[in-house]
């Protein structure tokens, strides 16, 4: 992370200290967003099926909400739906049953106060890393010389300042992922979506990682909802965890997590899991700062 | 950056005195005559000749002309008619077997149809070219736009892309290696096609010197010279391409 992007990206309140209640919430609780104010994410008895042969339902009757500012992940096993759940809230495709707003206004289709992050990086292999993460200002209408001072700002605040005239194929899969989520803020989304956005990345790249995107929440205020296959990564990252379980997916439990902010590596070994992971962890850690 | 380029030519060079001397050895072991075989030095000095004095270069004028409008236009109908195929799967279905049908006929049948209605003109050699241009084009661009990632698709809609904006920020530029692999086709095709048309009728054009040199002239070192010209022409037009494909798609990994 850059400080001095950080300042010039930063444009809403960060979240700091906060401390959720312990308990573990019915599977059909829609925890409330805040008192006055619409849900960033409302998705409402929403179900989906695809239309395949034989057809596939994917969720059923998934309810929940997300408030501005919140972090929130997606957990559950392959086929619950947590890939669709994020397609229906982008306007990507549309739900059977139910409905979904994002900050009080139902999804219709695509919205740019939407960022997604899909599972690949989904840079075109022709653009510089500047320019893929340029391309939604582009598409926008902004001016050359504004967009490419927007992505240079988005690119250090990723932390892949160095890599703007790299191709993609130049890149790690790692620095990809930053530069798809750089392309993802590009338009300051007032929502971001991440779709296993570091699924493919070695686990100590993922642990670095999810670091840099708590910081990059606290740095942008974006509410997120994070959807992934890791208990560990969903527990460090989320204000709330969404369980989807079955086929067609639903809601089994919400659980919030009892971690103040900032969150580090090491806090979460203490809390979790064993000394000895705690321990070789924090060697990493004091390795990395080395 | 000359090692590279060292690296790159040093085959071409190679393999081209290889050619020559196996075509000395030919002419020497073989014992041709010139008119039936001429050697290389006879040709190389045919060729400095013919150059210097005027021959050639009237008919290469000409022969360029037909080949860059005829690639021109035939190219520019293909990538229009190559994406509408792979957009619209009525437009395959109506337009698929007479393309295939077209492209089947072969061009040497056709062409001195088309100079019987177009005249031997400049317009009838345009049009063969393009003809002969047309297919492999279309069928790389139609092939390109459909192998498009869809996924890359899909960003575009994230970001509310417009139609036109899908069409060149993402449909062209992701079928680019593709369509090239066509206008490379394409390109070589283009100075048989106006060789063809020359031959069909015409007055001027390295085709019509092939026939001048062959048949009144009985000059086969010129004969030899034009055909060392039309290969070149290729070439350089292959190139160029190569170029201009370098530029515009460049590495993709």
């Amino acid at each position: 992370m850059c400080p001095e992007a950080t300042r010039s990206i930063a444009t809403k309140t960060t979240q700091t200290n906060r401390v959720a209640t312990p308990a573990i919430s019915a599977a059909s609780d829609a925890l409330p967003a805040g008192a006055g104010q619409p849900a960033a994410i409302a998705v409402r008895h929403c179900s989906f099926g695809y239309r395949d042969d034989p057809p596939r339902p994917a969720l059923a009757g998934v309810s929940f909400e997300v408030a501005s500012g919140e972090l929130v992940a997606v957990i559950g096993a392959n086929g619950t739906g947590k890939s669709t759940l994020l397609k229906l809230i982008a306007g990507l495709l549309a739900p059977e049953e139910g409905d979904i707003a994002v900050g009080g206004r139902e999804v219709r289709g695509p919205d740019l106060g939407v960022g997604f992050v899909f599972q690949e990086p989904r840079l075109l292999p022709w653009r510089s890393s500047l320019e893929n993460v340029a391309l939604p200002l582009e598409l926008a209408g902004w001016s050359r010389n504004a967009r490419e001072a927007r992505a240079r700002d988005l690119l250090r605040l990723v932390g892949a300042p160095d890599v703007e005239r790299l191709r993609p194929h130049q890149l790690s899969g790692g620095t990809r992922q930053r530069t798809a989520i750089a392309r993802a803020l590009a338009l300051e989304p007032a929502v971001l979506l991440l779709d296993e956005p570091f699924s493919a990345l070695d686990a100590l790249t993922r642990e670095r990682f999810n670091v840099a995107l708590q910081s990059i929440w606290r740095a942008t205020g974006t509410t997120i909802l994070l959807v992934t296959h890791s208990i560990s990564e969903a527990i460090f990252l989320a204000d709330r965890v969404v369980v989807l379980a079955g086929r067609p997916g639903r809601i089994v439990a919400q659980v919030p997590i009892r971690l103040g902010r900032p969150r580090t590596l090491v806090d979460l070994d203490a809390s979790i899991v064993s000394d000895a992971s705690a321990a070789i962890r924090a060697a990493l850690e004091r390795e990395d700062l080395a | 950056m000359t090692r590279r380029v060292l690296r790159d030519l040093l085959p071409v060079v190679a393999v081209a005195t290889g050619f020559v001397v196996a075509w000395k050895l030919l002419v020497v072991i073989g014992g041709y005559p010139t008119f039936i075989l001429p050697p290389p030095e006879v040709v190389a000095s045919r060729l400095v000749a013919a150059w210097r004095d005027g021959t050639i270069e009237p008919h290469v004028a000409t022969t360029l002309t037909e080949i860059l409008l005829g690639f021109l236009i035939g190219s520019g109908l293909a990538l229009v008619t190559g994406y509408a195929l792979a957009r619209s799967r009525l437009a395959e279905r109506l337009l698929s077997p007479y393309l295939v049908a077209a492209q089947a006929t072969p061009i040497l049948a056709l062409a001195p149809l088309i100079a019987l209605w177009f005249g031997t003109g400049l317009a009838s050699k345009v049009i063969i070219c393009s003809l002969i241009v047309f297919f492999p084009i279309a069928v790389a661009t139609m092939v390109g736009v459909r192998s498009v990632d869809r996924q890359l698709l899909e960003v575009g809609r994230v970001y509310r892309a417009t139609p036109l904006q899908v069409l060149t920020r993402l449909e062209i530029p992701g079928a680019l290696p593709l369509i090239f692999g066509g206008i490379r086709v394409g390109a070589t095709l283009a100075v048989i096609g106006a060789i063809i048309g020359e031959w069909a009728g015409g007055e001027s054009g390295l085709g019509v010197l092939i026939n001048l040199a062959r048949g009144s002239l009985f000059d086969t070192p010129l004969l030899f010279a034009t055909l060392l010209t039309i290969a070149a022409l290729g070439v350089a037009l292959y190139w160029l391409i190569l170029l201009v494909e370098h530029q515009l798609v460049g590495e993709r990994g």
